[in-house]
Order: structure tokens, then C-alpha cells, then sequence
């Protein structure tokens, strides 16, 4: 193990940036999971639905992957509004989203995988762009531009979630279905109208933060099981759906896992999400900025 | 019905079953009921935790592949130091005990919290074992481990034949298993865990204790149907080993048979397990995993109480049934706390 100053501000540089696109995959599941308490272990799964979406927009049409991504927000904001409706009549309504609940949505995340397994086969597949392969030189540091690219577009994504939460109507009643749905009903809102549409957005992030994963690694079919860990890990370190916190426990723990790789190995970087997840629940349940 | 009468009826099917089997003289029989019986197991464990207190295992191949490794790590020990190679039974109850300890610990850190973080860690959980195990060389790391099954096994014949032997004495045993709990103080108090957690613990059921002597059970018995699997299958490979595969079908058999009694994941197991056989045979063994997908989605809408609610609802039908039958449901958006 050789153990410099340059590796380790590299390797704390790199975790940052790595964060950076860990919060873009994680928002939707700290609005979904944190804020709404819908336990969609099928998220990862849409990650890489939107990763292969972003592969064949790429591949086929030469499109750029965020692009592509963008355009395909609004379809994926439908498919998750659909699976609400769904997930509502079937079991909020009669008060199974316990048990049934996930094993529905476990249900959801093997039927994505096989079914991708069974069209792509599980080759690697990679994007082309004009950002990937080049990296940015200053001083000892070396920045590449895959990584930073989704960094900022996650970070901005981020930024506008949080303002929509904060500052729109629709957002602040998002807000308000977590705290009280009866109050919410007094006011004159359908409840299960403004899940909806929070689920759709949390599905919408996917596909976004699908074509960031594309960017940043070459994609298979499985890849998205270990994002579970993270996600969760990300989302409940970070305080359940508060999205200044999930910014800040996603980039912790991308320098711990950039670190553990630097210096121990990349194979062991899986392990990290895990301790940290268990450690988080074992100590402080309620996160760094629990609301 | 006596627990002993229970357990001798059992065991008179299973002299059966093995009995005919031997009589069409054809191995592939073993080998394919070998998984069955595996999958009633793992089923059957699953449930004790998930359907009787109502909490979901996602990390069932996490399990089962702790008690495949200990195996393994056990083999690679005996075959280092010359011993003489252990009897699959004490195989099994080491691996049992490592994958209870495991569970244990998993729930004392988890259980305290809401639901929906146990079964999280349990997903995670399976991604960080294979981890240590891809990593860790003396048990193959990610290249896999090879394990020499003998070809004999004394007056029983074949070694498959002897496998599945002690398989179907383990499902006995964890039918038993569940077939106590479910009528004994402890079954109530999973019956009132699930029920209402909060209610439970009011009414002084010591709700920790009882998740974790579930979690615990649960877990040994899946590590005891994992200890014999590298005998089976010869060649132990982690991405297998710890594939989704096992953690879908642990789930979906017991809900697509149902969760309420030992009868649900049985009847579960032997349907889809035979159903799975016959299809990757048939068809394609990627295509029968998307068909388990499907059906454990179909029913958790459809069929919440899977095929014994279903049999149940049509043998307690009422006349009035059929007649104007009206549903008063709580039709309101979201449930008034």
C-alpha cells in the first residue's frame, strides 16, 4: 500500500465528484422512500432502464446521452406515475404496502433485469461523447470530465428539486402529504394526486441519473443491484428526504468508497455502502439533517 | 393433529416419494427434486419470518450462500490438513448456526427500526457478502470453488440419491418447524407482530425478542439448505451462488401458496419449483425466472392471500355471496391515522 498525499487528495477529489452523481441517484429515492414512504427497491432497476435508453439513443442516433435522457424524462414521469396508481389501488388502499408492497416492487426489479438480461444479453455496454476520455489537469490534481459532466448536471438537478419543494405550490403540498394527509384533504387537495405526481418526478430522476451511470461506467444488466446499498445507505444517512442531506451523505460516502478503492482495492468499494448503511441505523436512525 | 403424527405422516410420504423415485430408476428425478425440496425449505424459512411477522427477507441467497461457503471453507480445512471429510449432516448444522448468528446479528442492529430498513439491509447484505467472498481467495474468490463429490454413498446408492434424502428429511423438519410455531405462543405473538406492531408492544408481547427468534430461526434454516448445495452442484460459484434468483423465488413461492400457514409456501414450493424444472428444461432458464417476475407481480395484486386465501374464500362461500353482493370498502384517499 503506498500511501501519498497526491492519491489521497486525488482520491478525495474523485469521491466528491462521485458524490455528486450518488445525490442524482438518490434524490428520487429520498422523495419516493424519504418523503413520501414508498419503498421503491425498484429504483436502481430504472436507473439502468434509463441507462439503456440513453445506450440506444446514443448508439443508434448519435444523440447525447443527458439529452436524450432529458427528452425522456416525460416518459418516464408517466411509466412512474403508472406504477403509483398501481402500487395505490392495489395496496395503500388496503393497507398492505408492508409485506405485498415490496415484494411487488422486488417483483418490478427482477422483471426490469431478466427482461434486459434476456434483450442485451450481459455485455457492457458504454456512450459516446465528446466529454468522455478527456480529464482536466491542475496542479497534482487530474479531473475527469465523465465524472465531472454528471457531477454538475446532478448537482443542478438537485438544486432545482429543492426548489421545486420549497418554492412552488405543487412542491410544498408534496411536502405536506408527508406530515399530514388528512390536513391535506381539509385544504381541498387530493392526496393521492400529488403522490402521484411526486412518484412520477422520483421516476423522472431515473432516467437522468441512468445516463449518468452510462457516462461514468459501462452498463450491464446487474449493475443496479449495487446501487441498492448506496441508495438507501445515501438516502438514510442523509436524513429520510431532505435533499441538502442526501448532497452531503452522498459525498461522504463517495470519498469513503473512493478512498477504500484507492487504497485497498476497488473490489472492496461494495462493502463500504453497506457498513455505512448499518452503522447509520445502528447509531443515528434518523440521519445527519433528520427532518 | 399431534406433532408426532404430523411427523410420521411425513415421514411415511417422504419413504414414499423416495421409494417410487428409486423404482423409475431415472437420477435426473433426484437432481430435479433435489432443487424442489431446496426451494420448500428456503420457502418455508422465508415465511416464518415474512409471513408470520411480516417482515420481508430480501437477503434469502445471502443466507443460503453462508451456509454454501461454510461448507466449502469446512471442505477446503479437512482437505488441508489431511482430516477425513465431515458428514453432510454436521455440514448443515454448522452452516445453520453461522447463518442464524448472521441473522441475529442483522436484526439486533435493524429490527428496532421500521420495516421497510430490515429488509433493506437484507438486500444489501447479499451484495456485501459476495464482496468478502469474491474477495477472499481460500474459498475461490470470484473464480469459484470446486468441490469433489464421492460417487458412492453407502447402501443408498448414488451420492444424488443420498442429497436428496437429506434434503427432504431437512424439509420435514422445517415444515415441522413451522407447523409448531404457528400453534404455539410464539406464533401468536408473530400473528400480533404482523398484525399491529405498536398495539402488540403495548399490550406487552416482547416484540424485539420474538422478531429476533424469528430472524434467527429463519436464517438457520436457509443456511442449512445452503450447506449441502456445493456437494450438489460441484462447481460453487459466487454470481450464482448470491443471484437474485434464490431471493425471488424464496419470496414469491410462499406468497403465490400463501402466507398465513405452513400449507402456502409447500404448496408454493412444489408448484413453482416443478413448474421452473420443467420450463428450463423446456424452454430457456432465463425465460422461467421472468415467468416467477410475473407471477409473484399477478398475485400480490391479484391474490394477496395466494391459493390457500384463494381455496379458503371458495370453501367459506355464503349463499348471500352470489346474491347482490355488495362491497363496502374504505374508499377514501388515504387512511385517516
Amino acid at each position: 500500500m503506498v500511501f501519498s498525499f497526491d492519491l489521497l487528495i486525488n482520491a478525495v477529489v474523485s469521491g466528491i465528484l462521485i458524490g455528486g452523481f450518488y445525490a442524482a441517484v438518490t434524490s428520487g429515492v429520498s422523495l419516493s422512500f424519504g418523503i413520501l414512504d414508498i419503498v421503491n427497491i425498484a429504483h436502481p432497476a430504472f436507473i439502468i432502464l434509463g441507462s439503456y435508453i440513453a445506450y440506444i439513443a446514443n448508439a443508434t442516433l448519435g444523440v447525447d446521452p443527458i439529452l436524450a435522457a432529458i427528452v425522456m424524462m416525460p416518459v418516464f414521469y408517466v411509466l412512474g406515475a403508472g406504477i403509483y396508481q398501481v402500487y395505490y389501488v392495489s395496496f395503500e388502499k388496503r393497507g398492505q404496502e408492508s409485506l405485498r408492497g415490496l415484494a411487488f416492487f422486488f417483483g418490478l426489479l427482477f422483471i426490469t433485469e431478466v427482461t434486459l438480461v434476456l434483450y442485451f444479453g450481459v455485455d457492457y455496454r458504454y456512450v459516446e461523447a465528446r466529454y468522455i476520455g478527456p480529464s482536466w489537469h491542475f496542479a497534482m490534481l487530474d479531473i475527469p470530465l465523465r465524472i465531472l459532466v454528471p457531477c454538475l448536471v446532478s448537482l443542478v438537478l438537485t438544486a432545482g428539486l429543492q426548489l421545486f419543494l420549497t418554492h412552488s405550490f405543487l412542491g410544498r403540498a408534496v411536502m405536506a402529504v408527508a406530515q399530514d394527509q388528512l390536513a391535506l384533504r381539509l385544504m381541498a387537495v387530493d392526496p393521492i394526486k400529488i403522490k402521484r405526481i411526486a412518484f412520477g418526478i422520483s421516476i423522472a430522476t431515473a432516467s437522468l441519473a441512468g445516463a449518468f451511470l452510462i457516462i461514468i461506467q459501462p452498463v450491464e444488466p446487474s449493475v443496479g443491484r449495487e446501487y441498492i446499498g448506496r441508495i438507501f445507505a445515501i438516502c438514510v444517512l442523509g436524513g429520510m428526504g431532505s435533499l441538502p442531506g442526501t448532497v452531503i451523505a452522498a459525498m461522504l460516502l463517495g470519498i469513503v468508497e473512493s478512498l477504500t478503492a484507492t487504497f485497498y482495492g476497488p473490489s472492496w468499494a461494495p462493502a463500504v455502502s453497506f457498513g455505512f448503511l448499518l452503522l447509520t441505523l445502528a447509531v443515528r436512525p434518523a440521519g445527519l439533517l433528520g427532518r | 393433529m399431534r406433532t408426532p403424527v404430523f411427523l410420521l405422516i411425513w415421514l411415511v410420504v417422504c419413504a414414499a416419494v423416495f421409494a417410487v423415485s428409486v423404482w423409475l430408476g431415472n437420477d435426473y428425478i433426484f437432481f430435479a427434486g433435489y432443487v424442489v425440496l431446496q426451494y420448500v425449505v428456503l420457502g418455508t424459512a422465508w415465511n416464518i419470518l415474512g409471513g408470520y411477522c411480516g417482515y420481508v427477507n430480501f437477503g434469502s441467497a445471502a443466507f443460503f450462500a453462508l451456509g454454501a461457503y461454510s461448507t466449502v471453507t469446512i471442505y477446503r480445512l479437512t482437505a488441508e490438513y489431511e482430516l477425513y471429510g465431515m458428514p453432510i449432516p454436521v455440514l448443515m448444522l454448522i452452516g445453520g448456526v453461522i447463518s442464524g448468528v448472521v441473522g441475529f446479528g442483522m436484526g439486533y442492529l435493524t429490527l428496532r427500526l421500521r420495516g421497510a430498513f430490515f429488509a433493506i439491509a437484507t438486500l444489501a447484505l447479499a451484495v456485501v457478502l459476495q464482496t468478502l467472498v469474491v474477495n477472499w481467495d481460500y474459498v475461490g474468490g470470484s473464480r469459484g470453488a470446486y468441490i469433489i463429490r464421492p460417487e458412492q454413498m453407502g447402501p443408498i446408492g448414488n451420492y444424488i440419491r443420498y442429497l436428496f434424502l437429506i434434503m427432504m428429511l431437512l424439509a420435514v423438519v422445517a415444515i415441522t418447524i413451522a407447523r409448531l410455531i404457528e400453534h404455539s405462543r410464539l406464533g401468536y405473538g408473530f400473528a400480533s407482530i404482523r398484525d399491529d406492531e405498536l398495539a402488540a408492544e403495548a399490550s406487552g408481547v416482547p416484540t424485539l425478542r420474538l422478531k429476533l427468534i424469528a430472524t434467527t430461526i429463519s436464517g438457520a434454516l436457509m443456511g442449512m439448505a445452503g450447506a449441502p448445495f456445493p456437494y450438489y452442484i460441484g462447481y460453487l460459484q459466487p454470481s450464482s451462488t448470491f443471484g437474485l434468483d434464490y431471493a425471488v423465488n424464496s419470496i414469491a413461492m410462499p406468497l403465490i401458496g400463501g402466507t398465513t400457514s405452513w400449507v402456502g409456501p409447500l404448496i408454493g414450493a412444489f408448484l413453482l419449483g416443478s413448474l421452473q424444472q420443467i420450463a428450463t428444461v423446456t424452454i430457456s432458464s432465463a425465460v422461467n425466472l421472468l415467468i416467477v417476475g410475473f407471477l409473484l407481480v399477478i398475485f400480490v395484486i391479484i391474490a394477496p392471500n395466494g391459493i390457500v386465501g384463494l381455496v379458503h374464500t371458495y370453501l367459506q362461500r355464503k349463499p348471500e355471496d352470489f346474491v347482490g353482493r355488495r362491497h363496502v370498502e374504505a374508499d377514501m384517499p388515504g387512511r385517516v391515522p
